[in-house]
């Protein structure tokens, strides 16, 4: 079964097509990679998925519905979820505090209960608290619980990021650049939790990653984009066989 | 006394620009205009000399009214602009100020008028210190309202999602909080904290369209408390409402005017982050 599929995708900025007529599918269970030179379109991919830009043409459908109307807070709650590049946390809350604002999204108590702290609310904090610990375990976050990003090592600043997408629980999780800034060890580990992820929680993952040694490690198709445009899709295997690939990514 | 009830209503208007600032990352030099605005409205309904409205109807009706009208200044004019740099913002505000400055001076004059509330001109003597009860008034429904918003946004979902949104507006939205849609509650919210200072602020003293000029100094105020925090920003005020007094007493009543400002120098010199700061160091 699909579950995202972009349908000839058109994005331009001004005179500047970002994505040209791109068409992606991408199976449950998956791990696609996203791959291609700098200023690609591969973030911008994201960013339409996302919903942070509307694209020109096209469609972009989730289990075979259009995303294309939807707003981009709503996207959290048909089971979509993202990392960035840069990382986006919430600098003055703690690493739990993090992870439990993603679970608030799905909160459906109303102002008086939650002033009152009434048993609904209390029941829901503690089942929150539940998916938050799970992750925190999966991602080996216990003893920075109740740290504050901004006393994190960057490597692990990007680890809270991926554990508060996964405490919203996604069947879709879209990682940008999860490998850039880590160490060779650091990036070992993320292949390893890109795999668990997949494989425990079950969730599909498209992936953006210019590291091709994580690329070949996780993923099961690869697709490469150049000027906004789909190159090349293939498995990992045969990324390197590919001129187009190659002259792409280092010039003819 | 009459220092911590002016110090309130600092703080109060401080509070306006905190909650703006923190969901919208944009001032709004417009605060002190609107509570004088609120001010304004509330004499309009409550005072036999206008409307007449029974107090305790004229107050929530007030407060709606200034809800609307911050909202519909959020929808109409900053909507518009959504995207455009901050210093865009930051004008539109600066000129809703002067605007409803004007229109507070066409319809109800120039002429200074307060509030007749059933505690004004009432005292409470407490062995041999006799207090207004106006003022208390004015102090007990402010440390409530501060109390009110500081359990909102610790422990609802709504308050919660507003602070997400005042650190990370980009991250707020991909986990699922409606962004757009919390900033203009925000801009409801901040509309009647400004009507709640304008009824506490005609209560204690009179009216007239410049006084949303305090603005400036609660503007002064929340810098002090630390900017962003709501706190801060009636620890600010406080400071403010009792310091002036003081020097007028002491330094002399023309210098109590520049205290703000002085204070304001030396917390931006000795404690840059103010005095409840937000921004946490790094240990390297």
């Amino acid at each position: 079964m699909k579950t995202l599929e972009l349908r000839d995708v058109n994005l331009k900025f001004g005179g500047l097509l970002a994505i040209d007529n791109l068409s992606l599918s991408i199976e449950e269970n998956q791990i696609f990679s996203l791959v291609g030179p700098n200023g690609a379109g591969k973030t911008s991919v994201f960013n339409a998925i996302s919903r942070f830009y509307d694209i020109n043409s096209g469609d972009i459908n989730l289990y075979g519905r259009s995303i294309k109307q939807l707003k981009t807070h709503e996207l959290a709650s048909v089971g979509v979820a993202r990392t960035f590049q840069n990382i986006e946390l919430f600098n003055n809350a703690t690493v739990l505090e993090n992870l439990l604002v993603a679970c608030h999204s799905r909160k459906n108590t109303n102002f008086l209960s939650e002033l009152l702290f009434l048993r609904k609310v209390r029941n829901q904090e503690l089942e929150y608290r539940d998916v938050v610990e799970k992750v925190i375990d999966l991602l080996e976050l216990q003893p920075y619980r109740y740290k504050r990003p901004s006393e994190l090592p960057y490597g692990l600043r990007k680890v809270v990021e991926l554990a508060r997408a996964l405490s919203l629980k996604p069947n879709l999780l879209l990682m940008d650049e999860p490998g850039s800034g880590l160490a060779v060890e650091e990036k070992q580990d993320l292949a390893f939790w890109i795999n668990d992820i997949r494989e425990v929680l079950g969730i599909t993952i498209l992936l953006i990653e210019h590291d091709l040694n994580v690329v070949r490690e996780v993923s099961d198709k690869v697709a490469v984009l150049s000027s906004g445009k789909l190159i090349w899709t293939g498995k990992p295997c045969d990324l390197e066989k590919s001129n187009r690939v190659v002259e792409a990514f280092i010039g003819e | 006394m009459s220092g911590l009830a002016s110090g309130c209503v600092y703080g109060l208007v401080a509070l306006g620009f905190v909650l703006i600032y923190k969901a919208t990352e944009a001032i709004n030099f417009a605060q002190g205009d609107f509570m004088m605005f609120g001010a304004f409205i509330i004499i309009w309904l409550a005072n036999e000399s206008f409307l007449g409205l029974p107090f305790l109807f004229a107050i929530p009706f007030g407060l709606v009214i200034m809800a609307l009208i911050s909202a519909s200044f959020d929808k109409l004019v900053l909507q518009r602009v959504a995207g455009e740099p901050q210093i865009v913002i930051v004008i539109l505000t600066i000129a809703a100020g002067f605007i409803l400055r004007f229109f507070a001076g066409v319809i109800w004059g120039y002429e200074p008028l307060s509030l007749e509330t059933p505690i004004v001109g009432k005292y409470l003597s407490l062995g041999g210190v006799v207090l207004s009860l106006a003022e208390i008034g004015v102090i007990v429904l402010t440390v409530m309202f501060t109390i009110t918003l500081y359990i909102f946004f610790s422990f609802t979902k709504m308050g919660v999602a507003l602070m997400a949104i005042s650190q990370n507006q980009l991250a707020a939205s991909h986990v699922g909080i409606p962004v757009r849609k919390l900033q203009s509650f925000t801009w409801v919210l901040a509309g009647i904290v400004a009507g709640s200072a304008g009824i506490l602020y005609a209560s204690k003293g009179a009216v007239d369209p410049s006084v949303g000029l305090i603005g400036i100094k609660a503007f002064a105020a929340a810098v002090i408390g630390g900017f962003g925090s709501l706190p801060g920003a009636l620890l600010g005020g406080l400071v403010i409402g009792i310091v002036e007094p003081f020097s007028a007493r002491f330094i002399g009543s023309g210098y109590s005017h520049l205290m703000p400002y002085i204070i304001l120098l030396l917390i931006l010199f000795l404690k840059p982050n103010g005095l409840i700061s937000q921004v946490r160091s790094k240990k390297v």
